[in-house]
């Protein structure tokens, strides 16, 4: 048996409100390929992160034993200097620099005030050959596509004499002869004894170049296949990446009345606004009727919230195409206020980023998105809305002391209220909610999927799109499945199961 | 009081005790004369271009901790444009409409690219800064041009005799000053109450009674004592009359119309106001724009207190606006900040500048006194915000 090279013992890390990793175990062996798998949000990153320093020792509960002596990381430097690099999904390389200048960024050659551009230009197309990358290493950035930037991000880990790599969904942006390439690559350092950690969505990818997996579900080690000794067929590890059962966390709808079709959209195609040859929604139809509660489900970056942003008001988006109506009428929505008047909600994922001014308070978020309904001739009627933040704070049970406190001094169940409260006041027909119940706590979820219920009870239609699938089949009426772009599935709740969504993505993944 | 309850008063009224503080401070050093009548009156003269600059800068620093640094070169430029004019016997009220109009299309100029073109707001306007401070100088032909037209130096409260006259012929004391006074007091006093009746009518929840009682106290005894001591020398400077029309009317627009609001939600999270339907280019393209519309007035109040236009005129009022904001509690990232908090940010200034002067501390040194105070406020903005993070 070969030497345990990393072993991460009972880690538990908690986040307010939140325990996204409890008591998880991890052991890699000298020379392996170990692949972590398991859906948005089990805690895969969360790990990595405390791993490579990310989150400092003492942030979090238990070991990582590495290389037979028990480490203590309290930055990323620390962990690097033991030859732990980790590679984030998100390239972490400077658009305007050279591919010499970003290897070596923060690990400069030659003296501090004396950088040598000769050894730092020499070494990285040492590096680059090592890749097989054949550019120059005085190359911007910025010439170069995502597949070549992702080989200078693994030479950039070499340089740092990298024995454990951890690449993080490192094929997630590459085309499929980028993504082969990559994976021989690793396949190659293997044999040369380097040690990868690798995380990834792609079943077939994982099939193809992992030694051992390792499912995380729910912040918690579920089980690790040997390539040598168990089945890890795709199935085998959906199952147990999804093994859960649905017990009462979702209310119940008394009575469904679903009723004709208010929102449509037909051949959707919406670009990426920088890269503009790059499609993000592909072709896509879909529709959700009165008092229907609509899913899309999908991983990550499937373009699910891309969509729906070009459906409100083209918010997000270029050269955006295909037809949209409401009430089988079509419209054209110029801008967010537009789809506001056409009665279309969109509550975003991002609530901090996106969604509210936390510099202010419940009450002035609450109206935000419909100022008109408090005000006359541009004069606000101050009391009217209180009265409104009030009336809202009550109705979704909003827990603060004041409707003049802060949102910034919310729990991010009651911000997600607030949010929701919002765009309720600007009585909308159909609202998008995007993510509905990302990060905040499992009662607190309950009361929103009881707020969903409510709407879809008078007649609102809730398109909801969500990585949970236990939420989405709890939750909705009809699931639509997207993937890189495109619808690749359409089940009914009766139909539906966590099994079959999960192989609709992965078999489109292949 | 408790412990906690101090403290989050001492973090509310900050710069109003900082205020109360200094104030006592230059009292003291200059035994008494920081509140003789004709000093009280002076505080309000020679500042009121920073309350009518300040007041527009603070909507370009809601929108996000922007400033407009070319203030001080459109009021030279606006000066020295309405100085000629009235020399070539313009109309009056043709010069001051003029003057208003010039500065608004400066403004209405650097809002657009600003806005639509999204020139940063830094670069655009320091190099209106440039660009105005040069043309008055073409304007002028880098001499003094004086203003001699009575009315319009009485209107805009220059010169020795710029005051309200008394409509009761007091000698030695301006009753109309007194009064006005009163009437302001029973004004605050009517709709504070009035709004607390109603609120209490409707069911929502108020204040403190007492904390109400102390605040109308407080203010109606700072308005009646500063209505006093004007009165006490000549009364209602023309000047104030100007300061609180626009101190008023922003104070409105800020607190009350849904225009306002938006100026705090573009700073607070622009995204999330723009995915909220709300026209974001727009805001930017108002707080600038207007901001060019008050250097234009504050350009009229310039000439008419010194009587005449200089090519030198207006240097350093963008520093004196944006100070008497950020100490006003304005936040250096946009979001925060109100009308009263600017006046007292101003008011701060002009007591620290007038204190110094009636001290004779040397000028180059009250430079260095004005630049402290202005750091130590955003020092205090920015550690107030981390420690609030923190929690």
């Amino acid at each position: 048996m070969a030497k345990v090279l990393l072993e991460m013992k009972q880690i538990t890390k908690t986040f307010p409100g939140v325990k996204a990793l409890d008591n998880v175990n991890l052991k890699v062996e000298e020379g392996e390929i170990h692949a972590l798998v398991g859906e948005n949000g089990a805690g895969k990153s969360t790990l990595m992160n405390v791993l490579s320093g990310v989150y400092p020792y003492g942030t979090y509960d238990g070991d990582i034993v590495y290389d037979g002596e028990v480490c203590r990381f309290n930055k990323i430097k620390d962990s690097e200097e033991k030859g732990i690099v980790i590679i984030h999904q998100e390239l972490a390389l400077i658009p305007y620099m050279t591919i010499g200048e970003n290897m070596f960024l923060g690990n400069e050659r030659g003296k501090k005030f004396a950088i040598n551009w000769n050894d730092t230009h020499g070494q990285a197309e040492k590096y680059l050959n090592i890749v097989g990358l054949k550019e120059s290493s005085r190359t911007l950035i910025k010439d170069i596509g995502t597949g070549k930037q992702q080989l200078v991000e693994i030479a950039k880990a070499l340089a740092k004499n990298a024995k454990l790599l951890i690449l993080d969904e490192p094929t997630a942006s590459l085309n499929e002869t980028d993504s082969k390439a990559l994976l021989d690559l690793l396949l190659q350092f293997k044999k040369e004894g380097m040690t990868s950690i690798i995380i990834s969505h792609k079943l077939n990818e994982i099939s193809y170049v992992a030694d051992k997996i390792t499912v995380i579900r729910d912040g918690s080690t579920i089980e690790t296949l040997d390539k040598a000794k168990d089945d890890i067929s795709e199935d085998r590890i959906i199952k147990g990446m999804v093994g859960r059962d649905l017990t009462d966390r979702f209310p119940k709808r008394p009575s469904k009345n679903i009723g004709d079709i208010s929102l449509e959209v037909k051949d959707w195609t919406v670009y990426h606004p920088l890269y503009t040859e790059r499609k993000v929604v592909d072709n896509v139809s879909i529709n959700v009727r009165k008092g229907e509660v609509v899913g899309i489900s999908g991983l990550m970056g499937a373009g699910r919230t891309e969509l729906a942003m070009s459906i409100f008001g083209k918010s997000y988006g270029h050269n955006i195409s295909g037809q949209l109506m409401i009430n089988g009428k079509e419209v054209h929505l110029k801008n967010v206020r537009d789809a506001i008047k056409h009665k279309i909600a969109y509550v975003t994922e991002d609530r901090k980023g996106n969604g509210l001014v936390l510099s202010n308070s419940i009450k002035i978020n609450t109206t935000m998105a419909n100022l008109e309904g408090v005000s006359k001739h541009s004069v606000i009627n101050s009391e009217k809305e209180y009265a409104v933040a009030v009336e809202y704070k009550e109705k979704l049970r909003t827990k603060t002391p004041s409707v003049e406190q802060n949102v910034g001094n919310l729990s991010g169940g009651n911000q997600q209220k607030v949010l929701l409260a919002k765009w309720m006041f600007a009585d909308p027909e159909v609202l998008i909610l995007d993510e509905p119940t990302r990060g905040i706590d499992v009662g607190a979820k309950y009361e929103i999927y009881c707020i969903i219920n409510d709407l879809v009870a008078t007649g609102k239609s809730v398109i909801v799109i969500s990585s949970e699938l236990p939420e989405v089949l709890g939750m909705c009426d009809r699931i639509y499945v997207m993937n890189e772009g495109k619808i690749v599935g359409e089940v009914s709740a009766e139909e539906a199961s966590q099994e079959k969504i999960m192989s609709y993505i992965l078999k489109a993944n292949n | 009081m408790d412990n906690e309850k101090l403290m989050s008063f001492v973090k509310k009224y900050t710069m109003i005790i900082v205020l109360v503080l200094v104030t006592a401070f230059f009292g003291w050093k200059t035994g008494g004369k920081l509140f003789l009548p004709q000093n009280v009156t002076n505080l309000i003269a020679q500042n009121a271009y920073v309350f009518v600059l300040a007041t527009g800068m603070l909507l370009c620093i809601l929108t996000g901790g922007n400033i407009d640094l070319s203030v001080g070169s459109v009021v030279c430029f606006v000066g020295a444009v309405g100085a000629t004019l009235m020399q070539k016997n313009w109309n009056i009220l043709a010069a001051v409409l003029m003057m208003l109009v010039i500065g608004l299309a400066i403004g209405v100029w650097q809002a657009f690219w600003i806005a639509y073109v999204r020139v940063p707001p830094f670069i655009t306007t320091l190099s209106g800064m440039l660009i105005f401070r040069g043309l008055s100088n073409v304007v002028l032909n880098g001499m003094t041009v004086s203003v001699q037209n009575e009315t319009f130096i009485k209107v805009f409260g220059g010169g020795a005799n710029c005051y309200i006259s008394d409509l009761f012929n007091g000698k030695d004391f301006n009753l109309t000053c007194m009064v006005a006074g009163i009437i302001a007091c029973v004004i605050y006093v009517a709709i504070q109450i009035g709004n607390r009746t109603s609120r209490l009518k409707k069911g929502y929840e108020v204040g403190s009674f007492f904390g109400m009682l102390a605040r109308i106290v407080v203010i109606s005894a700072v308005i009646l004592v500063f209505s006093y001591k004007l009165a006490q020398y000549k009364g209602i400077p023309t000047a104030l009359v100007w300061v609180l029309i626009v101190v008023l009317v922003y104070g409105y627009i800020t607190s009350k119309t849904t225009v306002g609001r938006y100026f705090y939600a573009v700073g607070g999270n622009e995204k999330a106001t723009r995915l909220s339907g709300i026209n974001t280019n727009k805001v930017y393209f108002l707080a600038y724009a207007n901001m060019g519309f008050l250097a234009g007035l504050a350009g009229i109040l310039t000439i008419a207190r010194m009587t005449s236009a200089q090519p030198t005129y207006g240097q350093n009022y963008e520093m004196d606006a944006i100070g008497a904001c950020f100490i006003g509690g304005a936040s250096a990232y946009g979001g925060i900040g109100t009308v009263p908090g600017v006046i007292i940010g101003a008011v701060l200034m002009g007591v620290i500048n007038l204190g110094m002067s009636i001290m004779g501390v040397d000028s180059n040194f009250q430079k260095v006194v004005k630049g402290a105070v202005l750091l130590a406020a955003v020092i205090f903005d920015v550690v107030t915000k981390k420690a609030n993070k923190n929690n």
